[in-house]
């Protein structure tokens, strides 16, 4: 076994932090405040090839494959979660739907823009009556000659409304359950300014203020035939796919946020004195240290393991759930001791410490809380193989 | 135009540099290395000259193997191509050994442009661009904050104490630039896996026609006789204002003669 890094995805881990570091920083602090997209960032990325990494050259992606994806999130997460998320939306969530299943003409149509950076499409799954149980899709789209007519609305849509915004893949119930059977779900291709598309005003959120997420509503809104993303019927699997990779990304922008966490409160330990010395040398404070900086270390080799097997095109689905659910909950975990070791300080917005307490409970929510990733494991481990509907209706075998 | 630049890969300069006490030299092994941040603005230098001139960039470095990470960094930035010249023989070697063989690859890319950084971050003797220029029998033009190239004629800006001289030399030419001279792009991270299929040259000694007992610490004319630790910086000196503070920090920046 070797925990080394090739010499490329070496190579990309320090151009992203050396990009982290020089350009996603310094605008952290004041988009936060401003709640403003910080659109010449993206654009940025866009050029190095950040939103290409993990896709194949022969679709016109990077070809670094998934890994070295994740080493770049990690990184610029740490720099600014906002900027992570609104990377790792339009990659796992945007793109890599559209370059798993799209059609060579879908994807001639909208990848080159999307690749480049120099657009974003987004991903409507969640609804409001339809959260972790995604199945429960109430947005609708009938068949009508050659077009789909959607009607419907979806919640909490990250990307959905900024300038680079092009357009939305989402759910919808394409036919009604059959007998006993659960309702067919498709996914479509919805480009923005379709009449009957509404891009809802910005959520005021407890944190990620930088990055944009939206309501979207669809009324009567016409798409050709065309538009249809894989088969018919086969949403529910295939977003059950994109989740997985979604949830090693989500994981990996959780570990970004937790190293910054320990980086700040390390940083801090040193300097701030107290009864005549560095904090850094009361045990207390060394014990969260070096609590923090282990789990983080757990978290990361959790994300790589899980992201090595997705890389290999090998099933992950439990590794993906774990990675996911550890290290949310660990990023949760660092970002409170670290505002902990701040003390006042931690709670004062000047220092990014109360930034990264606010922006990092998001990850133990979005693409499946943490109780959806404890369900996905226990129906792994229980022989549902990862279904959670399964793992619910049937519950655990019986002995 | 094909441009060549030439780069180096150093010790960290972030990191705490040490010295080997019995060789008197840097301590390479074991310790993060980079491309020189000098050499980044030289790379930046040349793809701007190649790309406004529709012409390719060749990197050439002399160093051990492992420099070739340096090198990919230079190829992932948009270099095209590659020398590297590695032999254990040339171990040691003094600026003069480096220009020589430095000179002999340049030579055998048939670039009538070369570009490098004014000195090397880690030895700092500032000697080899020019030395390289000699045995080429090429002018020089050195510490570039600016190069345009004009037909035959290249042409660069210096900074002076007053302003800047504009000096040309006809090509074939050496030009170093300076740190500041531009803002070296980031390697995009195509650039990184389009690095791997880069050609990279290795020529040994022999074909570069360079005698061995030239080159390396046996053939070293220059020897480090003895090496001691800088003065630590003295503490900044704090000017309280009480009415009088700005007239004292001029007369201080007076006698730097800096106003
Ligand atoms: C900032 C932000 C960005 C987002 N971006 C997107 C996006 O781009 N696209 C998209 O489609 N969605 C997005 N979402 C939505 C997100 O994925 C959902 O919020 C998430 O899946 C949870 O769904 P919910 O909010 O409906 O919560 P609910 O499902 O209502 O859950 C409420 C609580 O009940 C628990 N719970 C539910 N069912 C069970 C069960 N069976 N057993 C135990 N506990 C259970 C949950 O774990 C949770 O604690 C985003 C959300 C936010 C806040």
């Amino acid at each position: 076994m070797d925990f080394e890094l090739s010499p490329e995805q070496a190579a990309i881990q320090k151009t992203a932090r050396a990009f982290a570091d020089e350009v996603v920083a310094p605008q952290a602090a004041g988009s936060d405040l401003r709640s403003e997209f910080p659109i010449e960032v993206v654009r940025q990325m866009g050029r190095l090839g950040f939103f290409g990494l993990p896709f194949p050259e022969a679709i016109g992606g990077v070809g670094a494959g998934f890994l070295a994806y994740l080493l770049a999130l990690e990184e610029v997460s740490r720099a600014d979660a906002a900027v992570g998320i609104t990377l790792e939306a339009a990659v796992s969530l945007g793109i890599a739907p559209l370059a798993t299943f799209g059609t060579p003409d879908q994807q001639s149509r909208l990848l080159p823009d999307l690749l480049a950076g120099r657009a974003l499409w987004a991903f409507g799954l969640t609804e409001p009556e339809a959260g972790s149980d995604a199945g429960g899709t109430r947005t609708r789209a009938a068949r009508d000659g050659d077009a789909w007519v959607i009607n419907g609305e979806k919640s909490f849509i990250t990307n959905a409304g900024t300038e680079l915004s092009r357009g939305v893949t989402l759910t919808a119930r394409t036919g009604e359950p059959g007998a006993g059977g659960p309702p067919r779900i498709s996914a479509l291709l919805v480009e923005r300014g379709t009449s009957g598309y509404e891009v809802g005003p910005p959520y005021r959120k407890l944190g990620w203020h930088a990055s944009d997420t939206r309501p979207l509503v669809f009324h009567d809104c016409r798409v050709p035939a065309s538009n249809l993303l894989g088969a018919e019927g086969g949403g529910f699997r295939q977003f059950l796919s994109v989740l997985e990779g979604g949830r090693v990304a989500i994981a990996a922008l959780s570990v970004g946020v937790a190293q910054a966490c320990l980086d700040a409160a390390l940083g801090h330990a040193r300097e701030r004195r107290q009864f005549g010395r560095p904090i850094a040398r009361f045990q207390m404070v060394q014990a969260k240290l070096a609590d923090m900086a282990t789990q983080i270390e757990l978290a990361r080799l959790m994300v790589w393991r899980a992201g090595a097997l997705i890389e290999a095109g090998r099933p992950a689905g439990r590794f993906a759930a774990m990675a996911k659910l550890h290290a949310s909950e660990v990023a949760t975990a660092c970002a409170n001791q670290a505002v902990q070791i701040h003390g006042g300080a931690g709670f004062i917005e000047d220092l990014p410490v109360a930034r990264l307490y606010r922006d990092v409970k998001i990850n133990e929510i979005g693409e499946g809380t943490s109780e959806v990733q404890r369900l996905v494991i226990a129906s792994h481990l229980l022989g549902h193989g990862g279904s959670v509907t399964a793992l619910l209706e049937e519950g655990p075998p019986a002995r | 135009m094909n441009v060549v630049v030439c780069v180096k890969q150093i010790p960290d300069p972030g990191g705490a540099g040490r010295l080997d006490p019995t060789t008197l030299a840097l301590v390479r092994d074991g310790v993060e290395v980079v491309l020189d941040p000098g050499d980044e603005v030289g790379v930046e230098a040349a793809l701007q000259i190649a790309e406004a001139t529709g012409g390719e960039v060749t990197v050439v470095s002399m160093g051990p193997e492992r420099g070739i990470d340096a090198i990919r960094k230079a190829l992932a930035m948009g270099a095209h191509r590659a020398v590297l010249v590695s032999d254990p023989r040339l171990a040691g070697s003094d600026a003069l050994a480096t220009s020589r063989v430095l000179a002999a690859a340049i030579g055998r890319t048939g670039c009538e442009l070369v570009v490098a950084g004014t000195e090397s971050t880690d030895g700092y003797t500032g000697t080899v661009p020019s030395a390289i220029a000699e045995l080429l029998d090429w002018p020089a033009l050195t510490f570039a904050t600016a190069i345009t190239v004009e037909g035959p004629v290249v042409r660069i800006q210096r900074q002076t104490e007053v302003g800047h001289d504009i000096v040309e030399a006809p090509l074939p030419v050496v030009v170093t630039v300076t740190g500041g001279a531009n803002e070296p792009r980031y390697p995009s991270l195509r650039g990184i896996m389009a690095a791997r299929s880069k050609p990279v040259a290795r020529p040994s000694l022999e074909e570069l026609g360079i005698d061995p007992a030239t080159v390396g610490g046996e053939g070293a004319q220059q020897r480090v006789l003895a090496a001691t630790p800088a003065a630590e910086r003295a503490a900044g000196e704090i000017v309280a204002d009480d009415g009088g503070g700005a007239r004292r920090i001029v007369d201080y920046l007076a006698t730097l003669k800096v106003i």
